[in-house]
């Protein structure tokens, strides 16, 4: 570092420094934390469309941009979770409790779709609330009371539903008053006539169906991608994950940053929550139990830091993707489907220390 | 930069003041000024009351004797924020810096630039780069890449970018608690450099260190605390290096301690063998 100790306050500065040659902006790029996520998704996607038949054909994506768009809205929301210094084990269960609120109050009580769908929205809220006001005020590390009251709703959502319906699942949704409706926003989708891709020849797969999921968690990686780089409550998030306490002393209201967070991932469960209920008209005591895992997978193979301080939302969407592309080219290939969580253990480990040796570089003196 | 009286004229002046907690005295009878455009300088040993006299400055504590003015007015600071809106900033040893976020972001963190209403209200990024880049500049910092996380700057240039920071949000007094603290020579003077540099910008700086050799070459003013209790408040020309050094470490203490190390030379194998004592 040289002196320009005699330039007065006035002087212009250039807007970029001549030392940053264009190899900087190259190393920039490379930087970011989604690049590692993008160049495994292309793989992933090269492998499988070169070595099945269906994984590339419009009809047969379908299903793999159904389920990559769901876990990308929840790997989204934990992502900035995580970005911020927190974990969310309680999420998974919440889009199981969100689906069984809303079936049940449709199907047994002939609740409006509308009062239904936002009673579930209000839970969902008032747990995440808990989930950080709990985390916030007693200190204790969020991986504990989020596996606590992960714990909670397991529970109530076999016991509750149980004693309310007498069986573990909300059945014959479809038939419940106002289901159509609600379908309308969550249970949509759209057909789009891919024929003229040159590897498709038969017209029973031109067809590609793209589901209200993946509508949604387009909108939610545009949002949470604007809200992180451009505006303040993106600073502050970046801010309470990588310095807490840096963060309090200069005014970043932490406590109501940390708070929103915690809010946003019960948001999303409850959105993920819907889609499911409204696409498959089924909601049952145990869905989402053990997803958790994968969100948080998801948004660290997209290059989120465990520590906090450091990823994106495009990055943790584009770990959703590579889990979908995985979970379904698996399926297509022939394989046990159990291989998957194999397969998602290595791509832990493997993202884990990529990230690190990314954290060291960003960190290292240019 | 706007509110700052000439050089030379008191902004903080400290009559008598003290804090007790409880029946526990933690600083009693210490009076001092802190002028535009200069440095006071605040020496004393670790458990010397230099903490508790910078929190009573900086609105941590409110102290419980004597008086605190700022611009001639009597004050009693009940919050940190009722310091920094006369203009009173702390730059405390751990910076409050984020090490992963870039250079700017951190220079703008919990007052950021916006512009936009509504939802479109967004951060000015152009702007808060620019700003971050000149002020560095006008400090003497000059900044390859404001996007580097501040993590790649060293420990000085860190430093730096607080005091900047804390010049930038209109601070007219500055309070530096142990700065040079962790820092090697080199980057003890660069340090040094810039608290000049506040200085000379027309600031109020309180310096607060245990060592004499970094204190004595940029301060104007020194006030020694020993035991919760000021050893005095005297003018650099009042005082010369030797002195400082001696008063820190207690006078006869360190003739005492000097005697007891002298003593133990001789036993050592190397020195015993070659000369006479």
């Amino acid at each position: 570092m040289t002196s320009a100790a005699q330039a007065p306050p006035s002087d212009p500065v250039p807007e970029r420094d001549e030392r940053l040659g264009e190899h900087a902006r190259l190393a920039a790029v490379l930087r970011r934390p989604a690049v590692g996520a993008l160049v495994a998704a292309a793989a992933i996607f090269v492998y499988f469309a070169v070595s099945t038949t269906a994984f590339a054909l419009p009809s047969g994506a379908s299903t793999w941009i159904f389920t990559s768009s769901s876990f990308a809205i929840m790997a989204v929301a934990v992502g900035l979770l995580m970005i911020g210094g927190e974990f969310d084990l309680s999420a998974g269960a919440m889009t199981g409790t969100t689906g069984l609120i809303t079936g049940i109050m449709m199907t047994h009580y002939d609740v409006n779709v509308w009062v239904a769908v936002l009673t579930s929205l209000v839970a969902a809220l008032a747990v995440g609330f808990v989930n950080g006001f709990l985390v916030m005020k007693t200190g204790l590390p969020s991986f504990i009371v989020t596996l606590g009251t992960f714990f909670v709703l397991r529970g109530l959502n076999l016991a509750v539903v149980k004693q309310v319906i007498h069986q573990v699942s909300v059945v014959d949704f479809q038939s419940a008053g106002g289901y159509q409706d609600g379908a309308r926003v969550f249970g949509s989708f759209t057909r789009i006539d891919l024929g003229f891709l040159p590897w498709v020849d038969l017209p029973t797969t031109r067809l590609l169906t793209v589901y209200a999921a993946t509508w949604w968690a387009i909108a939610f990686v545009v949002v949470a991608t604007w809200v992180l780089q451009r505006t303040r409550a993106g600073n502050w998030i970046f801010a309470v994950g990588g310095a807490q306490q840096s963060a309090r002393q200069v005014g970043v209201p932490v406590f109501r940053t940390k708070i929103g967070l915690f809010m946003t991932t019960a948001f999303a469960a409850w959105i993920v929550g819907m889609l499911n209920l409204f696409k498959t008209t089924t909601a049952q005591s145990t869905t989402g139990v053990g997803q958790e895992f994968v969100y948080i997978i998801c948004a660290v193979v997209g290059g989120c830091l465990l520590t906090g301080g450091y990823g994106s939302a495009i990055g943790a969407a584009l770990g959703a993707l590579i889990y979908g592309m995985v979970g379904q080219g698996i399926v297509y290939a022939g394989w046990d489907s159990d291989w998957l969580y194999a397969f998602l253990g290595v791509m832990l480990l493997g993202a884990v220390m990529v990230n690190n040796w990314v954290k060291t570089q960003a960190e290292r003196v240019r | 930069m706007t509110g700052l009286p000439a050089p030379g004229a008191p902004i903080i002046e400290v009559r008598g003041i003290g804090k007790s907690y409880g029946s526990v005295i933690a600083l009693r009878d210490i009076t001092t000024t802190v002028n535009a455009g200069e440095v006071t300088c605040v020496l004393g040993d670790n458990g010397a009351g230099k903490s508790t006299f910078i929190k009573i400055l900086a609105g941590a504590h409110a102290h419980t004797e004597g008086q605190l003015l700022v611009d001639g007015q009597k004050r009693r600071f009940t919050s940190p924020r009722e310091a920094l809106g006369l203009g009173i900033a702390t730059v405390y040893q751990d910076l409050a810096v984020v090490p992963l976020m870039p250079v700017w972001r951190n220079f703008f963190l919990g007052s950021e630039m916006t512009k936009g209403l509504g939802p479109t209200r967004r951060l000015d990024i152009p702007a808060m780069k620019q700003i971050t880049r000149q002020e560095l500049a006008a400090m003497g910092i000059d900044l390859r890449d404001a996007e580097q996380p501040i993590g790649t700057l060293s420990g000085g240039e860190r430093q730096c970018v607080a005091i900047a920071r804390a010049v930038h949000f209109g601070a007219r007094v500055l309070i530096l608690d142990e700065p040079t603290a962790s820092l090697g020579v080199r980057q003890s003077g660069l340090v040094l450099k810039y608290v000049a540099k506040a200085r000379d910008r027309g600031l109020g700086v309180i310096l607060i260190t245990h060592n004499p050799h970094h204190a004595y070459p940029v301060a104007d003013r020194f006030i020694l605390l020993r035991r919760g209790r000021s050893l005095g408040d005297f003018p650099k020309s009042e005082m010369s290096l030797d002195e400082l050094v001696r008063m820190m470490a207690g006078g006869a203490e360190l003739e005492q301690l000097s005697h007891e190390l002298a003593r133990a030379l001789p036993e050592t194998p190397s020195e015993a063998s070659s000369e006479a004592p």
